[in-house]
């Protein structure tokens, strides 16, 4: 490992962004994106959840057993996963309504478990944390890309205050409804990784297959 | 890696210093984890719970003070709340019950126990078991008569279960407002049912005809019975529509606060 500490916390946005890149994550990405609010909660809390998971488990990695490995990784997520969800519904008890199973899902998010595997079992803590703060915050980016584009042109606010004012308040804006629904987050997604892609070519994958040149005879 | 190995120490430094992969050393590093993971779990859910529990109970009475029309942002919510009176109401006879603390009682709970709830057949708001006892809450006028009553309904939607009350005047008849505190309907179609318009449309609205016959109706036109009784269905939420009108009326007719609200309407209860 010859990372800088600022390449870990750097590299994760763009050049090895968990969702655009390592394409994981998926799954909450379409569910929490519909407003901006709610996505930075959420990008706060996997970033919270994967930075010290990652430590702890860095912590203990010369002490985890390779049969239990996969199980001791999902205890200390999930712990930490409670500790968020306890938290949120104690101190930010509306956004909690709002995100009601997706903090639990967490868990099951395959960032956290994927940095667990691939970084913090054979990094010092330090760095595994770092590295958890880094993919957190590819994560949150991408998160708060989907978010402005889905809150701003389905509900026409950013962050809950009015930007166009909708047809259904009085204003002249008819929303996309079609933003507010999950699908319309795997668009936006596709059209990021297609951005990033066009950016930065290196990031485009080898063709698994070679299209056969036909011979005219 | 270069991790140092230094000479175990004591009777834990030698089992550590097993190999990792031996079982005693596995048995020992799951029970470990468990027992610290799950210290730490209890302890954050423990010393949480008083400020959880007061959250739930501020949204709640937000949400009764918002059907009642006194909410304002910034407000004491406590304070504002001390105005209303809770009673806990026999659906059945339609009359208040002193037979549990209306302060503490639980509308959900008692749903779901056998013992204070009956199972329906005939269910058109999806909610299975329907309790026996609900706690509504009363305004009181300066005179000390009742000014509005606000009483709590549910039933499924789409793809929930809403959770709202509904708040007529002291005629029982006069529909105040409607709110729903509870809810997971689709964003931005469904849960226009928070929308501000569309619960603006519910009040001045009547729940029964001169015969005293329940017209009450979601739909996207009018019955026979007029726009008196007609609220606009949500345009795009069909089903939701659907489900608030089935629940509303549910609720409002024989199976809940009929006879309730016939007390009110002859003045048996004050």
């Amino acid at each position: 490992m010859s990372q800088t500490r600022r390449q870990m916390l750097i590299d994760p946005l763009v050049d090895n962004n968990p969702i655009t890149l390592q394409v994981l994550g998926i799954c909450s990405a379409l569910a929490v994106t519909s407003s901006l609010q709610v996505a930075f909660v959420m990008s706060l809390a996997v970033t919270f959840v994967t930075a010290f998971s990652s430590m702890f488990i860095s912590m203990l990695r010369n002490h985890i057993p390779g049969s239990i490995r996969i199980i001791v990784q999902m205890v200390i997520i999930a712990s930490l996963v409670i500790l968020v969800d306890q938290v949120l519904k104690a101190y930010a008890y509306e956004i909690s309504k709002t995100l009601s199973v997706f903090v639990g899902l967490i868990i099951t998010n395959c960032i956290v478990m994927g940095r667990a595997e691939a970084f913090a079992m054979k990094n010092p803590p330090v760095a595994s944390f770092i590295d958890g703060i880094g993919n957190g915050l590819g994560y949150g980016l991408i998160l708060m890309l989907v978010g402005f584009f889905r809150e701003l042109f389905g509900a026409g606010s950013l962050f809950g205050i009015t930007i166009f004012e909708t047809v259904n308040n009085g204003g002249w804006y008819v929303p996309n409804g079609m933003l507010l629904l999950p699908p319309s987050a795997f668009f936006i997604i596709g059209l990021i990784i297609w951005a990033f892609r066009a950016w930065k070519p290196a990031q485009v994958e080898e063709r698994e297959y070679k299209i056969q040149t036909v011979e005219s005879h | 890696m270069s991790d140092a190995t230094p000479q175990p120490k004591g009777p834990l430094g030698r089992f550590l210093a097993l190999p990792t992969d031996s079982v005693p050393k596995t048995v020992f590093v799951a029970v470990m984890l468990c027992l610290v993971a799950s210290m730490f779990v209890s302890a954050a859910a423990v010393a949480l719970r008083p400020l959880q529990e007061v959250n739930k109970l501020i949204d709640k009475q937000v949400n009764i003070l918002q059907v009642a029309g006194m909410y304002e942002p910034g407000v004491d919510v406590v304070e504002a709340f001390g105005v209303f009176e809770p009673q806990v109401l026999e659906i059945a006879t339609g009359t208040f019950t002193d037979q549990f603390d209306a302060a503490s009682f639980d509308d959900r709970a008692a749903a779901s126990d056998p013992a204070l709830s009956v199972a329906l057949d005939d269910d058109p708001a999806g909610i299975g078991r329907q309790s026996k006892f609900v706690t509504v809450y009363l305004l009181r006028d300066d005179a000390g008569g009742i000014d509005k009553v606000i009483m709590p309904i549910h039933g499924y939607g789409l793809w929930s279960t809403l959770y709202g009350f509904i708040a007529l005047e002291e005629n029982g008849n006069d529909i105040f407002g409607l709110q729903f505190y509870q809810h997971g309907e689709t964003p931005g179609l469904g849960a226009e049912i928070d929308n501000p318009r569309w619960k603006a449309l519910w009040p001045g609205k009547r729940v029964a005809d001169a015969n005293g016959e329940l017209q009450i109706h979601v739909a996207k036109a009018p019955n026979a019975s007029g726009a008196d009784y007609h609220i606009d269905a949500l345009a795009g939420a069909t089903l939701t529509s659907v489900g608030v009108n089935n629940l509303v009326q549910f609720w409002l007719g024989e199976t809940g606060y009929a006879s309730f609200l016939a007390n009110l309407k002859s003045g048996d209860i004050s």
